[in-house]
């Protein structure tokens, strides 16, 4: 079996899995999975950037907020419906990651990734400022009646389960068509040696800005559609966790690995859950694994998969 | 960082503008004098080791409820608990982090985004288990003494200037203390660097990692040395200001922003530069925050910050690239 087809069945299963799930496993368990379907996107987001270019970003919660906002605010205040909703929340994740990304990316190293921070805390800021319409922590309360998309009650938990799943799948199909295309491969190019392509004549800066606006994007995809699958935004989002969360997902799952973004964070969520039954400091789980990961197991799980069954893993 | 003075300032709704100011002025000395220490901290460990901090704010933290913790041990007199706190904290914080250092971040091999990954994680576990010790409560260390000093005022009268006592403007005697106290340590920090053996040996570190190896320098102990310093520098500045400001186990969010902003406006490894963008950001972030809301202006030194990053890597004072 060629390396396409292999990859084909593997990540359809995945989704097959995933769609099974749905009429088997019981509430409780159902609602976390549709909920980390959602997140795994915003992962597979951060994980073009991180894992196939080689950019460490410490501000991805600005583009999962944006999105969220961007949905969120014209629903609120306008009165629009989900559907255009959705793709304000898209368009102002877009303007955002190329407005960043053409800035950040003057930088180098270690500034790229405190710009990418310190403009994700004006981001931050900027929601708690504008508290009149934000609402600052209090957040966004959706009814149900705004989050009516197409005919689909996305307040039932079925429904919203099925849509996680289609957003997670047509992200999860995304991202492997663009990591095997060629723009992809340079992608990886760049990651590996920036001055060897450079020096093959590609666009560095054009490359590196468009997988910034790809992976900020998906990322806002995600926040917009948490906020609607959930019914709530609030500015606990664009914090600064919410950054170091998609980067603990990627790295514990397997950076530029398609399918670790979705291990990560399922494995995570469910370490979180567990934890915080003992105690309010579950945070200390995600500094232990970070910490642990980093030392012992820098791949992540997909780095072992690639390393022990499938080294064409994409 | 909290500014101390923000309480403060209530009381003086009905001042004046000149005695406003300098009210407020003093403030920002305060906030500016525990910032440099701070910020020094940071830059001292980025600087020689080339690695960026992140859990340098719960250093800072970790300084302050230490302080509480041992100024209660103590008891007696708030002299006692205070000088205690003052040499134990920052002691306990540097070898803690020196221990870091030894056991985490050697074995990352200092690689800067993976130093930044792994500090990312030390933030959260000695967050967090603050937390499951000392609590969520916020708890204040007596000052020393704290002494209300009334300041006067210039004002032109019939018979020419006078000097008057404005209701409202006065500081304390710690508050003084504070600003003496970090400029002593800053002084010492200087003196350490540029006139002494270990000095020497850390500069040599700074400019060629590789080369002072090859001299027989202990690189190794250096960077633990140099890591511990920088977390002590930090739990020293929390120390001063914790009979200000209440101990608490989120309180090193802020210093870490500020110190963040005050190295990289003044160029990072620059000690000079680093202490000098102190006073300025400190000072300016007193008197700002008296006239605009604290938060619009923290959004705008952060997108200034990220700006003078972008466009001027080497800060507004440094040399050198980051």
């Amino acid at each position: 079996m060629s390396d396409g087809a292999k990859a084909a069945v593997l990540h359809g299963a995945l989704i097959a899995a995933l769609f099974a799930l749905h009429f088997v496993l019981p509430a409780y368990h159902h609602g976390n999975l549709a909920r980390v379907m959602v997140l795994a996107t915003y992962a597979m987001g951060y994980n073009l950037l991180f894992g196939y270019t080689g950019l460490l970003s410490l501000g991805h919660a600005m583009f999962f907020a944006a999105g969220m906002y961007g949905m969120a605010l014209p629903v609120t205040h306008l009165g629009w419906a989900p559907g255009p909703a959705l793709l304000s929340g898209l368009a102002a994740g877009a303007l955002l990651s190329l407005v960043a990304g053409a800035l950040a990316l003057r930088t180098v190293g270690v500034a790229f990734l405190i710009v990418t921070l310190m403009f994700a805390q004006a981001v931050y800021l900027t929601v708690l400022y504008f508290a009149e319409w934000t609402n600052a922590d209090d957040g966004l309360v959706l009814q149900r009646a705004e989050r009516v998309l197409w005919g689909l009650d996305l307040s039932d938990a079925g429904v919203r389960y099925l849509a996680a799943l289609v957003l997670f799948s047509v992200c999860l199909v995304l991202s492997l068509w663009l990591v095997r295309r060629p723009f992809g491969k340079v992608l990886i190019a760049i990651r590996e040696n920036e001055a060897r392509a450079e020096m093959l004549g590609y666009d560095v800066f054009a490359h590196k800005l468009g997988a910034v606006v790809a992976s900020g994007t998906m990322s806002a995809a995600a926040g917009a559609a948490y906020g609607l699958l959930f019914g709530y935004a609030g500015a606990s989002f664009a914090g600064v966790q919410y950054s170091i969360l998609p980067l603990l997902w990627v790295l514990l799952g397997g950076a530029g690995t398609v399918i670790g973004p979705f291990l990560g964070a399922l494995f995570t969520f469910y370490l979180i859950d567990i934890t915080s039954g003992f105690t309010t400091a579950y945070m200390a789980v995600v500094g232990v694994v970070l910490i642990a990961l980093t030392l012992f197991a820098p791949q992540g799980i997909g780095g072992e998969i690639r390393r022990r069954v499938w080294r064409g893993l994409p | 960082m909290r500014l101390p003075g923000r309480a403060a300032a209530g009381n003086v709704a009905g001042m004046e503008f000149g005695p406003y100011l300098m009210l407020a002025t003093l403030e920002g000395a305060v906030t500016a004098a525990v910032l440099a220490l701070t910020a020094v901290g940071l830059s001292l460990v980025f600087g020689i080791m080339r690695v960026v901090n992140v859990a340098h704010g719960e250093f800072f933290m970790l300084g302050a409820v230490l302080a509480w913790w041992v100024a209660s041990w103590f008891g007696g007199h708030a002299a006692i608990g205070f000088v205690a706190a003052a040499v134990l904290a920052p002691l306990l914080v540097g070898a803690l982090a020196a221990l870091a250092d030894v056991t985490v971040l050697k074995r990352v091999d200092y690689d800067p985004e993976r130093t930044i990954v792994v500090t990312i994680g030390l933030l959260y576990v000695i967050q967090q288990v603050v937390l499951m010790t000392y609590g969520p409560e916020a708890r204040p260390v007596e000052p020393p003494f704290n002494a209300r000093l009334a300041l006067p005022w210039v004002e032109w009268g019939e018979s020419g200037p006078a000097l008057y006592w404005p209701w409202g403007l006065s500081t304390t005697s710690y508050k003084l203390f504070v600003i003496g106290a970090a400029a002593v340590v800053l002084a010492a920090v200087w003196l350490l660097m540029r006139h002494t053996r270990i000095g020497l040996v850390l500069r040599a570190t700074q400019m060629d990692g590789e080369m002072a190896q090859v001299f027989g320098i202990p690189v190794e102990r250096v960077y633990a040395f140099t890591f511990g310093l920088g977390a002590a520098l930090a739990a020293l500045g929390a120390v001063l200001i914790v009979p200000i400001q209440q101990a608490h186990y989120l309180m090193g969010g802020d210093p870490l922003l500020l110190s963040f902003i005050v190295v990289i406006i003044g160029g990072l490894g620059s000690l000079p530069g680093t202490v000098v963008a102190a006073l300025l950001i400190g000072l300016s972030d007193g008197i700002i925050s008296v006239f605009f809301s604290p938060t619009l202006a923290k959004i705008l030194a952060t997108l200034l910050v990220a700006l003078v990053l972008v466009f001027r890597p080497q800060g507004l004072f440094g040399t050198r690239a980051a």
